[in-house]
Order: structure tokens, then C-alpha cells, then sequence
């Protein structure tokens, strides 16, 4: 509540202040998040997207999501994959990971996302590991979502050439956090919070953070996303970072009203995040529009996905199991890589190599 | 009479321009091209990680070949020296050259140079053929210990890479252009067409410009700018540049009396 506070007294002057100064403090990041900073929407994207360019110049990173598996031994009640739902349950076999990577390559991707529930027998350290085994040699980049593992665990899966980890931790606030998982490992709120310095620990290449926006005040939870981005960025200097902006969408069990977040809320917060780190990467997925897409290239995002099916099998098979949420943006990857040009900026699908880590 | 820059030696390779050139952050790789062809470039690096060395016909690289220019490939993302020389050894088999820009920075947000690393990673690449070109730190002493263990340049950095800060360390550099044995090439933080003439006028035997040019409202005229650029400052160097004064003589010298 005292956070919520101090960032909602942030005046004007404030603002001008966060906005003109060439070093972003996190007192400054909540003027740039605040009420008071929604009149400054076209001088903050201004900024952002000079920054951006400067630091990643005219390009964007193309990623691909992959599901694995839909078994989840959590109640998230706002996801499609909680346990509570009855509903049909898939875990890929090798053979349909294989007829995955051969789909998604024909795509033309070279960094790759894969995701999971959070079923840690099922779906657990073994089984990512000899997934990735089967993967690796297809992508220069290899990424996760998956549930919270240990330090070790997390060693071996870069040991086998896993590039970047995403975990987020839904909602810093302990209160909110324990109403939206009531059940199960994840329902744990310290775990998942430390997972990001177990990562840093075993030596991630990127770590990835964000919260679900939409399970409380987006402005406290994206102040608390960049203070826990502040402390880890000190703390493992030799490892990247990114942040994602999910926003709640509609799902298979998901009866909360959320908190809304309209399109003007997520540009301030994009551009925001930008001047407060000039180096942390910001990802956009399909749940968001194609409107809002077409418009967001130039304003400090530097990675997006496309053409993404989020149930596991979804790219080789036309059956069709539980989707964890459903997309919006549902274009091509063809289409999405044009908008890209039409702005004046280059598509990139190879910005690693697997060489880098044998 | 026109003045003309002098040419450039390197290992085996004589260069008439003097400004090398990077490959990243341009918005398509036609204008990356277009904007090299601009620059006169005759050295441009890339970075490994962005050409996939399985493919034939990997896009980018097929907008590079050009015969103006030397392709140099770059170890931009390893953290060690293990991880450089392995780099080092799949871009000499890819791209048919033992040239190698080495850059070893394990910190992703400022991207500054490990000169440990560097230096290990120097002396091994040496010895196992390749002409080594070193991104470093505008450190003297590294400076002199990367020329000991054999490279053909130093490359030590003006400001963090992509700052467009120009150059910030010009008191080091100054030093290092001083003692050096081997060609001085300016890598990093020039922003500005007149951060590279500064550069050239100070001695720097070279520069290298990536991001000045690609985020340019137009990259093909920046490249021209900064080719005119780094000639002028060459031929400044040259011509022997006046010193510069910040006072004027007394009227009233001191030791006048001496020759009353």
C-alpha cells in the first residue's frame, strides 16, 4: 500500500523530472508509471524508442513458443492448465517433439521458447532435460517457462545447452499472490521468488521476469518487477535480462474480474521500463492485438513471438488439446516479419550460436 | 596539392580506407550494404552469432560478400577464453579467413571487455595462426601486453560500446597511441562523424563505427560523412596539425632583463 501510494503522489513535476534526467532512479520509474505520467505518453515513446534503437538498433528478435505438456499439479485460477479444469491432458512423446521442431523449423525460427505446466513428476527435470537433448540441435537459442527447479537443476539444463530461463512471479504481493494459487507447489510464494537468484547462481545466460498484469495494481507489481530486476542485475552481472508485459486474457476456468489494463497503461510501462534500463530486453507475445502490435515495433520492444499455438502437439498435429490461453494475434509469421520491415526494422531469427556453449 | 591519406598495413593487408565498419543494428540488411558500400570500407566485422555458418545461403552473409571489403569475424557473446577460441576456430572454418576480431565482454550491460580473458584468448589465437585484432579497455599496460603476446592491432574502446559517447577515454588513448608499436584502431562510443576526425587527428591508425551509422535517419549518407570524416582527420594527422594554445604570450616576458 505504501509503495501503491508513493507512486500514485508522483506529480508533474516529477515526471519532467524522470524524463529529462540521464539516469532513471527507481523513485524516478515510478513517476514514469504513474497517473501523473499518462498526459507524457508521446515524449516518454519518444525516448524509448531513441534509447532502444541506440542500444539494439532497428531490429527484432523473432521467437517461437513450444508446449510440451498441459499437465499441471497446480490451481492457478486464472489459467487454462489448472488442475481443476477437466479437460484432456497432454505430455509430448519424443517422436512428437521431433514432429514439433520439424514443423516449427519450417517456419524458420532459430529461438526457441519451451513451455510447460508446472506437473513435476510428470513434467519434471528429467524430462526437460532429455527434451532439450532432442531440441538443441535444431536452435541456435533455447529457452524455458516451465515450473521452479533448484540450482542444480538448473546447472545440468545449461550444461545441455539451455540458453535463458523465464519465470515470473505472478504477483510480488504475498496476499494476492496466495488467493490466486491456492493449491499445489506454486502456491509457495518464497520458492518462486527466489527463483531468479538460484538462476543467477548456476550461471543463466538471461533470466526472465514479469507479472501476470492483471492479478493486481499493475503499477506496484511492475515497480516491484523492477526493483527484483535492479537487485539481480547487481547481483549476477554476467547474465542478461528480459521482461514480459502479459496481460490477463480469457481462459478455459478463469471467472476473476481482473484489474483492467488498458493500451495506454502497457505503452507507459514499456516505455517506462526503458528509460529506467537501457539494456533489459522486452518481449511481446501474441496474446496481445494485432492493432496494438502493428503500432508497439518502434516503441522499445525488442523481441516478439508470432504464429504461436500455446497446447502442446499444436504445430504438427491438428488435433487439438488444452490451449493454455488463446492468442490474439493469430498472423503468419510471414505476415508479422513484413509489419517489421514496414516499420524500417529487421527481423533477426539468429542472434546466438549453440557454439557458445558446448 | 591534394593530400592523400597514406595506406594502412595490417599483417598481410594493405588498407586505403581507414574506417572499418560493424554490421549490426541496421533496420535491413539492403541498407547495411548499401550504407557499407558508402563508408569505403574495406574491413567490416560480423558477428558469428548472427549467421548461422550450416547455411549456404544465410541471408545476411549473402548481402556481405562484397569485394570492397574483408569480412571480420567478431566472438561478440562468449564470456571466456575457452568459449573465444572455440568461436574463433568455427569462423575461420566458415568464413575462410584467419582474421578475428576477438571481443570477450561477460558483463551484457555495458559489454565492457574482460582483459584477462582477452589477453589468454589473445596469446592462444596467436599461436594458433589467426591475426588478431582485440576489443579492449583503453588500459596502456593492456595495451602493450596485448602487442607482447602478438596482435596485429589494439582496439581499445573510446566509450561503452553503442553510447555514441565519443571519446571518453582520451587521456588513455592518448598514452596508448603514444607507445604503440602496432596500428591503434578506435573501437567503440564514436557517435559522431567528428569523434572519428578527432580520433584520426590524435594518431588513431583506424576506427571502427557501427552504431552512428546504422541508427542514422540515413545510414547511407552517415557512412559518407564519416568516410570524409576519417580522411580529414587522417590528413590533419599528416600535415602535422598546429599545437593549440590557450594563452596568450606576455607582452612582458620575464626574462627580458637577461638581454638588457
Amino acid at each position: 500500500m505504501e509503495t501503491l501510494n508513493s507512486i500514485h503522489y508522483k506529480s508533474k513535476i516529477d515526471v519532467e523530472e524522470a524524463l529529462h534526467t540521464s539516469k532513471v532512479t527507481l523513485e524516478d520509474f515510478k513517476a514514469l508509471i504513474s497517473p501523473a505520467a499518462k498526459n507524457y505518453l508521446e515524449p516518454l515513446a519518444q525516448k524509448s524508442s531513441a534509447l532502444t534503437q541506440k542500444r539494439f538498433g532497428k531490429t527484432i528478435q523473432m521467437y517461437i513458443p513450444m508446449y510440451l505438456s498441459n499437465e499441471c499439479q497446480n490451481i492457478c485460477t486464472y489459467c487454462g492448465f489448472s488442475m481443476n479444469n477437466i479437460v484432456p491432458r497432454v505430455t509430448l512423446s519424443n517422436k512428437q517433439i521431433e514432429a514439433e521442431v520439424k514443423a516449427i523449423k519450417a517456419k524458420g525460427y532459430d529461438h526457441l521458447l519451451i513451455l510447460t505446466g508446472e506437473a513435476n513428476k510428470k513434467v519434471g527435470y528429467e524430462y526437460l532435460l532429455n527434451a532439450i537433448k532432442i531440441i538443441k540441435p535444431h536452435f541456435a537459442q533455447l529457452s524455458i517457462e516451465v515450473q521452479p527447479l533448484t540450482e542444480e537443476e538448473y546447472k545440468g539444463l545449461f550444461a545441455e545447452g539451455l540458453h535463458s530461463v523465464l519465470v515470473y512471479q505472478e504477483t510480488y504481493r504475498k496476499e494476492t499472490y496466495k488467493e490466486y494459487h491456492p493449491k499445489g507447489r506454486k502456491s509457495n510464494f518464497e520458492w518462486r521468488l527466489d527463483t531468479p537468484e538460484r538462476l543467477g547462481r548456476a550461471g543463466a545466460y538471461k533470466i526472465g521476469l514479469g507479472a501476470l498484469l492483471g492479478l493486481e495494481d499493475w503499477r506496484t507489481d511492475s515497480f516491484m518487477t523492477a526493483l527484483h530486476l535492479d537487485y539481480l542485475q547487481r547481483n549476477f552481472w554476467r547474465t542478461k535480462y528480459a521482461i514480459s508485459f502479459p496481460r490477463l486474457r480469457p481462459c478455459e476456468g478463469n471467472e476473476h474480474s481482473t484489474k483492467y489494463m488498458d493500451d495506454k497503461d502497457l505503452v507507459q510501462l514499456i516505455c517506462a521500463y526503458r528509460l529506467f534500463n537501457e539494456d533489459v530486453e522486452l518481449s511481446l507475445s501474441t496474446r496481445e492485438s494485432q492493432h496494438f502490435r502493428n503500432n508497439i515495433v518502434p516503441l522499445g520492444i525488442t523481441s516478439i513471438s508470432a504464429d504461436s499455438k500455446t497446447e502442446p502437439g499444436g504445430y504438427a498435429s491438428d488435433e487439438k488439446a488444452l490451449k493454455q490461453f488463446e492468442i490474439d494475434d493469430t498472423r503468419s509469421t510471414t505476415e508479422i516479419s513484413d509489419m517489421i520491415n514496414q516499420h524500417g526494422y529487421e527481423a533477426i531469427w539468429k542472434d546466438w550460436d549453440a557454439a557458445y556453449q558446448l | 596539392m591534394i593530400n592523400m591519406v597514406s595506406k594502412l598495413k595490417i599483417a598481410d593487408r594493405t588498407f586505403s580506407s581507414r574506417l572499418f565498419t560493424g554490421t549490426g543494428k541496421f533496420g535491413s540488411n539492403e541498407v547495411m550494404q548499401q550504407a557499407l558500400i558508402a563508408s569505403g570500407t574495406q574491413l567490416s566485422t560480423v558477428a558469428l552469432k548472427r549467421i548461422d555458418v550450416r547455411k549456404e545461403d544465410d541471408v545476411m552473409l549473402s548481402f556481405l560478400k562484397n569485394d570492397q571489403w574483408h569480412l571480420l569475424p567478431n566472438t561478440s557473446g562468449v564470456r571466456t577464453a575457452k568459449e573465444a577460441v572455440f568461436a574463433a576456430q568455427l569462423a575461420r572454418e566458415a568464413l575462410e579467413t584467419n582474421w578475428l576480431k576477438l571481443e570477450i565482454h561477460p558483463d551484457p550491460k555495458y559489454l565492457m571487455p574482460d582483459p584477462i580473458e582477452t589477453l589468454a584468448a589473445a596469446e592462444e589465437l596467436v599461436n594458433l595462426g589467426f591475426i588478431v585484432m582485440p576489443y579492449c579497455h583503453a588500459d596502456p599496460v593492456l595495451c602493450k601486453r596485448l602487442e607482447d603476446v602478438g596482435c596485429a592491432v589494439v582496439m581499445p574502446l573510446g566509450a561503452p560500446i553503442g553510447s555514441n559517447k565519443g571519446l571518453a577515454t582520451k587521456t588513455m588513448l592518448e598514452i596508448i597511441i603514444n607507445q604503440a608499436t602496432v596500428p591503434v584502431v578506435v573501437d567503440a562510443g564514436i557517435g559522431a562523424p567528428s569523434h572519428a576526425a578527432q580520433a584520426m587527428e590524435m594518431g588513431a591508425e583506424a576506427v571502427l563505427v557501427n552504431t552512428a551509422i546504422a541508427i542514422a535517419g540515413d545510414p547511407i549518407a552517415m557512412a559518407n560523412a564519416f568516410k570524409l570524416a576519417v580522411e580529414a582527420g587522417r590528413i590533419a594527422f599528416e600535415s602535422s596539425l598546429a599545437k593549440t594554445n590557450n594563452h596568450a604570450s606576455a607582452s612582458s616576458p620575464l626574462t627580458a632583463f637577461l638581454e638588457e
